[in-house]
């Protein structure tokens, strides 16, 4: 099973960022086998519609389960349209995630905010 | 002859001025361009004449034709697009309406359709007419807003814009037509601050300008002081008065009353000496 997680560095020890949207990276780590791969996110600088060019990135990466803290509407509509199901991540490291999600202790992201910038740009 | 009325910040009183100016020429036309908070029309309350919408291209896709190469996604700067699952996305809120996607699609996947973000309001107050912009809530841009506004502008007359906070795109488009600039300031660092941004714009369009000091205390003079410092002229000082918040806060033209109707009008032959 691959799991995208928002990550604040590269590696499987980095702590999981807050941002879903604005993420610094995105670890790609298979559940199984823990080999991962690193997404630079391009959308972190975005001027607007950062949270649809992220999902885009993790669409595209091929992952099935994203695990974050937060989750626009706009990236929401774009992770559901690739199937992808979006879990609540809890404060650790991209591993111990990784770990709790493999044990069933993570929830579904029920919350979907908004978006931070109810006019998306400008 | 167009003056535009600007600031570098919200609630500085470009609303104030704009309209109190338009009462005291008594004729010609005021424009409403802060179209995300048009307030113009609570203090002239014109009788409403023609609402025409404003709308701008979105992108329509064909699925059969899309090959799914995502030329269109990689290419919007708004990133109002997506491709998933042999399916492309389209947020039009995100969409500034550039038409690059249409243009790019080699496959003729793209076409343009139309969608209205906002309106504008044509009305007469008096002998002034009058229009309003509003911008839908959550768009992206008002500047086709804007464009719609400032299209078919008498040549004759007085022309009092009233411009949107600070000195982004939308400012600009706003005054790029105009005769004159009035820059309005608040008496604080803040204000001076603020002040700095739209002169540097106003320079940058060569516009002829001067400052209009609102809510001015007296011993406060760090407006004066920028403005001495770099030789722009002072048009006038608004004092910060009760009566003055009191009539404003009620949507009334303080201009109604002898001595405001002076003051504004002595800065309209000021401004036309210039122009």
């Amino acid at each position: 099973m691959k799991i995208a997680i928002p990550s604040e560095g590269t590696t499987l020890e980095s702590i999981v960022n807050q941002s879903f949207g604005r993420t610094h990276y995105f670890i790609v780590v298979d559940s199984d086998t823990l080999q991962f791969k690193v997404i630079d996110n391009q959308a972190a600088s975005a001027q607007g519609g950062a949270g649809i060019k992220a999902a885009q990135a993790v669409v595209d990466s091929g992952a099935e389960i994203v695990i974050t803290f937060h989750c626009g509407q706009n990236a929401a509509d774009v992770l559901k349209a690739a199937g992808i199901k979006i879990m609540k991540a809890v404060t650790g490291s991209v591993f111990e995630v990784v770990q709790k999600y493999k044990n069933g202790e993570l929830m579904e992201l029920m919350e979907i905010h908004p978006g931070y910038h109810n006019h998306g740009g400008v | 002859m167009r003056i535009s009325v600007l600031s570098g910040k919200g609630g500085t009183g470009k609303t104030f001025i704009s309209v109190n100016l338009a009462y005291a020429a008594n004729d010609g036309l005021y424009i409403d361009c802060d179209v995300e908070e048009p307030n113009g029309r609570i203090f002239l309350k014109p009788e409403l004449q023609l609402v025409e919408k404003v709308k701008v291209m979105l992108p329509t896709v064909d699925m059969d034709k899309c090959s799914g190469c995502k030329t269109c996604v990689h290419f919007c700067k708004y990133n109002a697009l997506a491709y998933v699952k042999n399916k492309l996305l389209i947020f039009p809120e995100l969409c500034h309406a550039c038409g690059g996607c249409v243009m790019l699609c080699s496959n003729g996947a793209l076409a343009e359709t139309r969608r209205a973000i906002g309106i504008v309001e044509y009305g007469q107050s008096g002998k002034i007419k009058t229009r309003t912009g509003v911008l839908n809530t959550g768009e992206a841009t008002g500047i086709p807003v804007i464009k719609h506004l400032l299209t078919d502008i008498p040549n004759e007359g007085l022309v009092v814009i009233d411009c949107p906070p600070g000195s982004s795109c939308a400012v600009m488009e706003s005054i790029k037509d105009s005769d004159y600039c009035i820059l309005v300031a608040e008496p604080t660092l803040f204000g001076v601050h603020n002040l700095s941004m739209v002169y540097k714009l106003v320079k940058l369009f060569d516009k002829p300008h001067g400052v209009i000091i609102n809510k001015a205390i007296e011993g406060e003079t760090v407006v004066e002081d920028y403005c001495r410092e770099n030789e722009i002229p002072i048009l006038m000082t608004i004092p910060y008065e009760l009566e003055i918040g009191l009539l404003n806060s009620q949507g009334m033209l303080v201009g109604q009353k002898d001595k405001y109707f002076s003051i504004f009008n002595k800065v309209l032959q000021k401004i036309k000496k210039e122009v």
